[in-house]
């Protein structure tokens, strides 16, 4: 049967119609709640390496996903054959799937009062991302890596210079009345160059800029060589002893700190006793001077929308600003409606929402609030110390709190950066981390969703030689 | 199987033929589109995968979800070049569009388009539900309650306890303009149980899980959900007396089975054939040096039946095979796709792999591990006076640039005097690819295989993969704790 033939023209689809449809279907099959969420995208990538074309990828998809309620019971389904075909087997696959599944008085949707979506622009989407021609594109790419390549004559390799661009779009639909929908774009340059020493030791390291607007992302060759001098930096690199001492992280890497905070604070891992954080509500947890804030309604200095911006979250509750730590008090956990309801608390509107699946809870622009030190003025302070610039592994463990990861970086030698350091790991307990953070930079920048300055932390061990 | 039934190979292909109406005349034709710009090599792959997954929490069956996607991704090679476009509409005009768009990475007049296709002979190294996806929930869900059951009698300290089992058929086909044709469903199943335990204000966690290309029958002896189960409890109170881990060089001496996850990371990635080819890997121009301590030898075998990393064929539509990339401590060799062959002059070892439709193939690995040796385990253990015996992890990662890699502990004890001491808390352990293997100085006899939960990132794809070893000593690797 020629089921795909039949598949409606892509941009012919009004997306909203048929989110609400696929409810409507759900209802009628039985369901006493459901929610449609469809998510569309195109993407397009080129990497240049040593000056040729490497690889080109042009393309776009769809896909459609459906969560049913038979009163406490629930199931979820997805498909990419939005077909009348695809779809009946999308609703009637979700409707016996919730028929296996067993009462938890815990789910359901939010209730009708609590829907909405952020009236206000969010400046998520702009078409100037696919203003370039395709030999424009490539261009931008080989301008990144070749930028990287002139830098110095240590830069032999590279694994290439890049230019990306996406957009997409996402529609929600639910039988509580809520329907609501927004369009995303991205555009990046990246460069990735190799470095050798003269004993033939290799290093590799990348810089990129991403925005959502074509207009606003940095030019390839401030790319490329912003690359290179994070590539050169590495060569020479060498272990050090194991000790105690102060470990400077660079925003790149504290912002990793940032995220393992907001995991520890997700509402999924307090109400299981699965985070150091659990029960700690309203306690000092970090020394005074930090303040974590996560704001999924937030604009950027460009005027364009955070990367983390959204007019609703995974449950079509308003975004909003919650303030997860105030100078170094634990104020909210970061809920989404099941985990606020096991927690008798409310949602931080905190939802996050694949195709398939029950709703989980995501940040949208988490940050650290930045202090007044230069990130030249913390190094300054450190008489022996290590300046971390990538982190490595798994190590990172939201239980217990303990914390160990691979480090590469910098070695700091009576307030100046001394010779590269790698082959070392770093050790503490986030609990104890969080209480120890001696020093926070003036340099926040959003480069992604999750941002933070420099951080200076004491009484962490290093394991070298 | 009956007589009457239809061979695997032939049901593989004719799902895509009968559901999609797809042609041979039509992957002619979109190879003849692929190839109208000159480029040298062309080929189509077909994807569809199907996904269950289910959960049991705090005893109840939370959440049951079901996933279907479909979709074609078109590849076109010229030179060192690599055009790519992808579809999840797979009819005939979709099809040839997305060819045109990956034909433009070349630019020469059109080659000759390929007539009629061969299907090389394919092992058949999982058993495949024929006929669809109609499964028996009840047995599936069967599984889990029993884990959450055993779990919460192990000990009353375990105070909560999740289960959880995922199950995906995915069915590819895959056509190229050298006239290769290959057709395979490949089957992929995981059990998995997370505990929290819980004693005054000390909380930990455990976790145990088994999977591979098989049927439900495969969850017994050690792979059962009791076996499970008590795993990840036992894990999860062992944690609660844990004591610093030390920071340091020392004596490491790795268990058997999953630990294997050293070579994945150490070597495995590093000895990828893109990353040579490039000379990108700490590993590049090292073929017939020694790497190792003459005592290890590495293989990647992708023909093991069952197993979560084995495949009939790659992504490519390749058969896969055993090879042999460290012999007796000396670097024999490196996994290739058609690409880096081709590029290379080299044998094409089965290895392009993708995560997706959506996904351009690379060199990957299968399942990696190292030979057995002639050592007791017993004895391994009593010669060491003072180090760390680590006999399960977390995830790890490279750079195969520097060759610097960590795996991360998640069970593991002090050795003092030749004796396991005291459980310690989570450690990263780090160590430098081409270097760390040279260390190795003592390798058990009892080679053991994972148990099936390795899934591999590299480049944003994620593909299953398996690991093993033996029991080992290291003389020499950074144990990155706290302690001393």
């Amino acid at each position: 049967m020629p089921q795909a033939a039949a598949q409606p023209d892509a941009t012919a689809l009004d997306l909203e119609s048929l989110t609400a449809d696929v409810v409507s279907l759900a209802m009628k099959a039985g369901a006493t709640d459901a929610e449609a969420v469809v998510r569309e995208g195109d993407e397009f990538s080129v990497n240049v390496r040593m000056g040729q074309v490497e690889t080109l990828k042009e393309s776009g998809s769809r896909g459609l996903g459906l969560r049913v309620f038979l009163g406490t019971r629930s199931a979820s389904t997805s498909t990419s054959d939005l077909t009348p075909d695809g779809i009946r087997q999308l609703v009637d696959g979700a409707i016996a799937l919730a028929n296996v599944t067993e009462e938890d008085p815990f789910t359901g949707l939010p209730e009708t009062a609590e829907f909405g979506s952020i009236p206000d622009d969010l400046h998520l989407y702009y078409d100037d991302v696919y203003s370039l021609s395709g030999p424009e594109r490539i261009e931008w790419a080989r301008r990144a890596e070749a930028a990287a390549l002139a830098a110095d004559p240590r830069i032999t390799n590279s694994d290439g210079g890049s230019f990306d661009a996406a957009t997409g779009r996402k529609v929600m639909a639910n039988s509580r009345g809520f329907v609501g929908g927004y369009r995303t774009s991205y555009a990046g340059v990246a460069a990735a160059p190799l470095a050798m020493d003269a004993n033939g030791a290799m290093q590799r390291d990348a810089w990129w800029s991403g925005a959502r607007r074509f207009a606003d992302i940095e030019s390839p060759e401030s790319i490329g060589k912003e690359a290179a001098r994070r590539t050169l930096r590495r060569l020479g690199a060498r272990k050090v002893p194991t000790q105690r001492v102060p470990i400077v992280f660079a925003p790149e890497v504290a912002r990793s700190l940032i995220g393992s905070v907001f995991e520890a604070a997700s509402g999924d891992s307090i109400w299981r006793h699965a985070s150091f954080l659990a029960g700690k509500l309203g306690d000092q947890i970090a020394t005074p001077s930090l303040t974590i804030i996560d704001d999924n309604t937030m604009l950027l200095p460009t005027g364009a929308g955070g990367f983390g911006s959204s007019p609703f979250d995974g449950e079509g509750l308003p975004s909003r600003r919650t303030v997860v730590l105030e100078k170094g008090i634990l104020r909210n956990y970061l809920l989404n409606t099941y985990s606020a309801r096991k927690l008798a608390l409310k949602s931080t509107h905190n939802a996050s929402r694949g195709l398939a699946g029950t709703p989980g809870i995501g940040c949208g622009n988490l940050y650290l609030e930045p202090g007044s030190l230069t990130p030249d003025e913390i190094i300054a302070g450190v008489t022996a110390g290590l300046y971390v610039t990538s982190l490595m592994g798994f190590g990172t463990n939201i239980v217990t709190g303990d914390y160990s990861r691979g480090a590469t970086g910098l070695w700091i030698e009576n307030g100046q950066l001394a010779h590269a350091v790698e082959e070392v790991t770093i050790a503490g307990n986030l609990a104890e981390m969080l209480m120890n953070v001696t020093a926070i930079g003036n340099d926040l920048v959003f480069r992604g969703s999750v941002a933070s300055p420099t951080l200076r932390i004491d009484g962490m061990t290093i394991a070298g030689a | 199987m009956t007589n009457t039934a239809p061979s695997p190979r032939e049901s593989h292909r004719r799902y895509f033929f009968d559901k999609f109406s797809i042609t041979e005349r039509l992957l002619e034709r979109c190879l003849g589109e692929a190839l109208a710009a000159g480029g040298d090599y062309a080929d189509l792959y077909f994807e569809s995968v199907t996904a269950t997954a289910l959960g049991v929490d705090e005893q109840i069956v939370k959440s049951a979800s079901q996933g279907t996607s479909a979709g074609c991704g078109i590849r076109v090679l010229s030179g060192e070049r690599t055009g790519y476009a992808y579809t999840d509409n797979l009819s005939p005009e979709r099809l040839l569009h997305a060819a045109r768009t990956a034909a433009l990475i070349a630019s020469a007049p059109a080659k000759q388009s390929v007539q009629g296709f061969v299907e090389a002979p394919s092992a058949d190294l999982y058993p495949v539900p024929l006929g669809g996806f109609d499964l028996d929930l009840a047995a599936r869900l069967e599984l889990i309650l029993r884990a959450d059951r055993a779990a919460r009698a192990f000990d009353p300290r375990i105070v909560q306890v999740r289960a959880s089992y995922m199950e995906e058929l995915r069915r590819i086909l895959i056509a190229a303009s050298d006239g290769a044709f290959a057709s395979d469903t490949q089957p992929l199943c995981r059990l998995n149980v997370f505990v929290i335990a819980k004693e005054d204000a000390i909380t930990t966690k455990g976790s145990a899980g088994a999977g591979g290309r098989a049927g439900l029958d495969q969850f017994v002896n050690t792979k059962s959900p009791e076996t499970l189960a008590r795993e990840a409890a036992r894990g999860a109170i062992l944690q609660l007396r844990a004591v610093a881990a030390p920071a340091g060089e020392m004596q490491v001496v790795l268990g058997p089975g999953w630990p294997g996850i050293l070579l994945h990371e150490a070597v495995g990635h590093g000895l990828e054939a893109d990353f040579n080819r490039k000379k990108t890997s700490a590993f590049a121009g090292l073929i017939g040096q020694s790497v190792a301590s003459p005592k290890v030898t590495v293989v990647d075998n992708g023909t093991i039946a069952g197993r979560r990393g084995s495949l009939n064929v790659d992504d490519e539509g390749s058969a896969t095979q055993e090879t042999v990339l460290i012999e007796g401590g000396v670097l024999k060799g490196y996994l290739t796709d058609k690409l880096s062959a081709r590029l290379t002059g080299g044998t094409n070892t089965g290895s392009g792999r993708r995560e997706s439709y959506q996904c351009i193939p690379m060199p990957r690995m299968t399942n990696t591990y190292m030979l057995a040796g002639d050592d007791a385990p017993e004895d391994i253990l009593r010669s060491v006076k003072r180090g760390l015996y680590a006999v399960n992890f977390g995830g790890g990662q490279v750079d195969i640039t520097n060759g610097k890699f960590v795996f991360s502990a998640s069970e593991a004890y002090l050795i003092e005097d030749g004796k396991i001491t005291a459980p310690v808390r989570d450690a990263t352990l780090i160590g430098n690819g081409p270097e760390a293997l040279k260390y190795v100085s003592m390798v058990g006899h009892d080679l053991k295989l994972d148990e099936g939960i390795g899934t591999c990132g590299k480049d944003g794809q994620s593909v299953p993969v398996g690991v093993g070893m033996p029991t080992i000593k290291l003389d020499k690797m950074t144990v990155g704790g706290t302690g001393r």
